[in-house]
């Protein structure tokens, strides 16, 4: 891709609004529609900016409705956007040109390109004509995807016949024939069960790093955006409120730790009050939520003040900040 | 896989709505108010059934489909026109009905044995072509409806304002010829009778202005062409992925 600056990706105040129909229920509702239709717009992306290097890999995070998808097909090209910029690799995406088309792809969770009542081969093969892959190149290519997303007898069987964890990495392979440099998935494993959804992280993973390739990420599951991104940007009803990495999104919601105790005898809960904040307290089992700059002097103290049998210290699960990051829809 | 078979062969038999007008006509010699004996209507309407089958265009119904379920998304961004993939589907039916509609052009001869003829190579030649065309302007013409799929979310409801023109002025249910003479006039200022009543006179031999036939052909596949492409341009940046 020809691009002059270090950032492949370069969006500016980017924004989409919807032009949607208001009816009211009812016959009346209907009858006042017809005659007199009543649209709003409604803003799906605010004025979003950020920039991408060639290679990253960024996960986008928001709740359903938040407008990441939104963004990433104006990313791909796929929608216009309504005011502001974004360039990919030297290329404005909504002109769809040819030599853009054929360094991206995009891949929706469960949207076939494939043809139904065929096997994937064949569609593979349509692809490669597409996108002017000689016979043996395309050949050479689906061996070689269909050997990291472990596909074998499933590409001679009907698409149809196959199952849904089957489909989507046949999916996968169908949107990676071209070779791309830049990915845009949504929700990629969306709806498998979780080896499918392990095997197509791996992929991913590796993919990246054979290829170099920049992948932009939307999904519902943590864990994708745990295992694959380093980058996060959150967006919260179509304006994004953090952009970094994940770690430090991390402790930025959390400035706490969790401490799991196990102790020889039962104690009385005021004993732990001076510690931390008590999270759990059952029988022989207390859990405290310790600031991380006390944590050694309060890890210390309750060794010499206990008799500890075990002690376990964690984060908060990810999938809960981020969830009571969506209701409050800022970082601290 | 029989089902799909089957399906083919139904595909085949569900145009065989010239026959049926064909049966009606020949009734009581009304065809010769058209200036057609029996053997005229019966070369005719065979004519018109082969035109049907290597000119009928579903574009519409499969672009709506896809547009709705967001099929359309990653076709829109291959380096290949959405379209096109819709003319090489067109073209891959047209190949399988090809056995079909011989097997039903050997069947009819065999019930209407005065009514068999074989065209000259160039007659043969010109009625390839002019189907061919009329393929074209029907794909076009139907394109230009499925491009208001990024306007209204139900554009196969205005394939109706096509289809019941069609249908009367382009000569499937009955030969041009019988219609007045104004009628006639008006008719062939639209691109129905280029559809089916030209390529079905030239392949069954009847006297047809071949020239004027073509001009008018070529004439609007060359309004219609930057049509679609303008209206295309326009609808895709309206384009929300719906579904996708």
């Amino acid at each position: 891709m020809h691009n002059n600056s270090s950032d492949l990706i370069v969006v500016d105040q980017l924004s989409k609004y919807y032009r949607v129909a208001n009816k009211q229920p009812g016959f009346k509702g209907t009858l006042k529609h017809f005659f007199d239709r009543k649209t709003s717009d409604v803003p799906a992306v605010t004025d979003i900016s950020f920039k991408i290097s060639p290679g990253e890999v960024v996960g986008f995070l928001g709740a359903n409705g938040a407008g990441k998808t939104t963004l990433l097909k104006m990313m791909c090209g796929l929608i216009h956007p309504s005011t502001g910029f974004v360039d990919v690799g030297g290329f404005s995406p909504q002109r769809r040109q040819t030599a853009f088309l054929k360094e991206i792809t995009l891949v929706m969770g469960q949207k076939q390109q494939l043809i139904w009542d065929l096997p994937p081969m064949d569609s593979l093969y349509v692809n490669a004509a597409v996108y002017g892959l000689s016979d043996h190149e395309a050949k050479v290519r689906i061996n070689e995807l269909a050997e990291m997303l472990e596909l074998g007898e499933e590409l001679t069987r009907p698409v149809r016949k196959l199952s849904l964890g089957q489909r989507m990495k046949s999916e996968i392979l169908a949107s990676l024939l071209h070779k791309p440099s830049v990915l845009f998935l949504d929700e990629p494993t969306l709806g498998l069960d979780v080896n499918a959804q392990a095997r197509v992280r791996s992929f991913l993973s590796e993919y990246n790093k054979r290829t170099g390739a920049t992948i932009l990420l939307t999904s519902h599951y943590m864990a994708d955006i745990t295992a694959l991104c380093p980058r996060v940007i959150c967006i919260h009803k179509g304006k994004l409120f953090y952009d970094g990495d994940l770690d430090s999104l991390a402790n930025s919601l959390s400035p706490s730790r969790e401490v799991k105790v196990e102790l020889k005898n039962p104690c009385a809960s005021e004993q732990f009050k001076k510690y931390g904040e008590i999270q759990d307290l059952n029988d022989r089992f207390v859990c405290l939520l310790v600031s991380r700059d006390k944590l050694t002097d309060v890890v210390s103290n309750l060794l010499t003040d206990f008799d500890i049998i075990d002690l376990e210290i964690s984060d908060p699960p990810i999938d809960q900040l981020i969830g009571e990051l969506f209701i409050k829809g800022e970082v601290n | 896989m029989l089902e799909y078979r089957i399906e083919i062969a139904l595909w085949a038999l569900s145009g065989v709505l010239p026959f049926i007008m064909f049966s009606l006509w020949s009734q009581n010699d009304v065809g010769n108010s058209f200036g057609l004996n029996d053997i005229g209507l019966a070369r005719y309407f065979l004519s018109a059934f082969l035109v049907r089958q290597f000119s009928v265009v579903w574009v519409v119904f499969s672009f709506e489909e896809d547009s709705l379920s967001g099929r359309l998304s990653p076709y829109l961004l291959q380096p290949l026109h959405p379209l096109l993939r819709y003319v090489a589907a067109h073209l891959a039916e047209q190949a399988t009905r090809l056995p079909f509609a011989i097997a039903i052009a050997i069947t009819f001869f065999i019930l209407n044995p005065s009514s068999f003829w074989l065209p000259s190579l160039s007659q043969l030649f010109l009625a390839y072509l002019s189907t061919h065309f009329a393929f074209t302007i029907a794909f076009l013409l139907q394109s230009l409806v499925a491009a208001l799929c990024f306007w209204t979310e139900k554009s196969s409801a205005l394939e109706r304002l096509i289809f019941v023109p069609y249908l009367f002025l382009s000569g499937l249910l009955v030969p041009l010829s019988a219609f007045p003479s104004n009628v006639l006039k008006v008719a062939m200022l639209t691109p129905f009778p280029y559809l089916i009543n030209f390529p079905a006179k030239i392949l069954s031999g009847m006297p047809v202005d071949i020239f004027n036939g073509f001009l008018a052909q070529i004439l609007w596949i060359s309004i219609l062409v930057p049509s679609v492409n303008i209206l295309w341009k326009l609808g895709v940046k309206r384009y929300t992925a719906m579904g996708a």
